[in-house]
């Protein structure tokens, strides 16, 4: 799972596909996600940081994490 | 050495709602390092926002409409260019440039350049032709037809599925859900731009733009792509960004290459969610949102007086992505005298 070529992520949140033209903006939690995905780290290592981060289960975290991945697939921002 | 000076007349100065590319044009123009041009407006309604708009046009004059015919217009033309020795004209209209097209060579010989595309080229990108040109030059366009009457039309939609888009001549496009919609759209459109009327299969997809200079030997002078952020309820843009979507500007090059367009144009595009594109226009004419493809880096209105010039032009390579245009609405308050001089002697 890779963040496609050119995706530009802000410090704010603001991402834009040069590609298409859509724009996005996320909470931080989402820009977290989408630059740790950036970063090359696997859903696993992902799950690890995001529970020692924040105050959740891993099922909740689990479900919440498919969803957005599922999100960021279907507006074109990553690849498998 | 200083900048070459030149007198250059352009029309499309209405800048309102369904805006015309003259007022943009001259931005482009105005901003070039290459030329000091003095720029004379040609309007054909005495309320056309860029005669007034301040640093603008030098000098407007009235000219007759495209119905008056293209013997009215050159006589006129004439009467201009004896005050005001032009050196180039850029019409911006797709309903003027058959008359421009055609006097081509009587305003060459008269010292008057133009850059515009044969006429082999400007009738074969025609809507109603475009299923022709789809298959001609290997590009996917939807399934399209001309009606000639409302008789006509009723029978080509039996082979449509609701909505059809129903098209004017020239310009405008409206989407219809029912062949009572669909009826009532054919008048309108009849009665504004003539016949036929297209019927066209309605592609569902996002609308993305390329605006192109081709040299007229199969080279693309400058490509910009867009995708428009906003949309008016006249279909036009009111707001796009930069895009940097290979496949558009290689179908762009294509396109150019092949036909050996001369001239700007502009492709209206549909990228399907199986990102598959689609033609949905060839507009013969650089369009309304061209300063964007200025702010982004490629002057494109320089590089076609350059053309037409005969001078020497590289092909831009590249634009900034992410640049944006927002346009917006302005309201001058202009003296009733400058009006008044406009309508009753046809020069401003």
């Amino acid at each position: 799972m890779k963040v496609k070529e050119n995706i530009a992520i802000s410090d704010n949140g603001f991402v834009f596909n040069p590609t298409t033209g859509d724009s996005f903006t996320l909470n931080n939690t989402g820009k977290e996600i989408l630059l740790l995905i950036k970063g090359g780290k696997s859903m696993g290592e992902i799950k690890t940081t995001l529970l020692s981060s924040y105050d959740m289960d891993e099922t909740t975290l689990d479900r919440y994490l498919l969803d957005f991945v599922s999100e960021l697939r279907f507006n074109n921002l990553i690849d498998e | 050495m200083g900048a070459q000076k030149i007198t250059i007349a352009v029309t499309g100065l209405n800048n309102i709602d369904s805006p015309g590319p003259g007022v943009p044009v001259i931005r482009g123009i105005k901003e070039s390092k290459i030329f000091d041009a003095r720029i004379i407006g040609l309007a054909y309604e005495h309320l056309e926002p860029g005669i007034y708009m301040e640093g603008l046009v030098d000098k407007t004059y009235m000219i007759p409409y495209p119905s008056k015919g293209k013997d009215a217009l050159y006589e006129r033309l004439m009467e201009i260019h004896q005050r005001e020795k032009l050196d180039m004209i850029i019409p911006n209209f797709d309903a003027e440039l058959f008359s421009f097209i055609k006097l081509e060579s009587a305003l060459n010989a008269q010292g008057i350049k133009t850059f515009l595309p044969t006429l082999e080229q400007f009738e074969e990108r025609h809507k109603s032709n475009l299923p022709a040109y789809g298959k001609k030059y290997g590009v996917n366009v939807p399934k399209s037809q001309e009606a000639f009457s409302l008789a006509d039309m009723q029978n080509i939609l039996k082979s449509y599925e609701y909505p059809v888009m129903i098209k004017g001549k020239f310009y405008d496009a409206y989407k219809a859900y029912s062949i009572e919609q669909a009826a009532e759209h054919f008048s309108k459109l009849s009665a504004k731009w003539g016949f036929p009327v297209i019927v066209q299969d309605f592609i569902e997809g996002t609308e993305v733009n390329v605006i192109a200079l081709g040299d007229g030997k199969g080279k693309v002078i400058s490509a910009v792509a867009m995708r428009k952020q906003y949309i008016t309820d006249k279909g036009k843009a009111w707001g796009g960004v930069t895009i940097a979507d290979e496949a558009m500007l290689e179908l762009t090059h294509k396109i150019i290459s092949q036909t050996k367009w001369k001239g700007g144009m502009e492709l209206e595009l549909i990228r399907t969610k199986d990102n598959k594109l689609y033609i949905l226009e060839i507009n013969p004419r650089i369009p309304a949102w061209v300063y964007l493809a200025v702010g982004a880096g490629q002057n494109l209105p320089e590089a076609l007086v350059k053309l037409a010039m005969g001078m020497n032009v590289s092909p831009y390579t590249d634009y900034k992505i992410g640049r944006m245009f927002i346009r917006y609405s302005w309201d001058m308050i202009v003296d009733i005298d400058r009006f008044s001089k406009l309508v009753t002697t046809g020069e401003l």
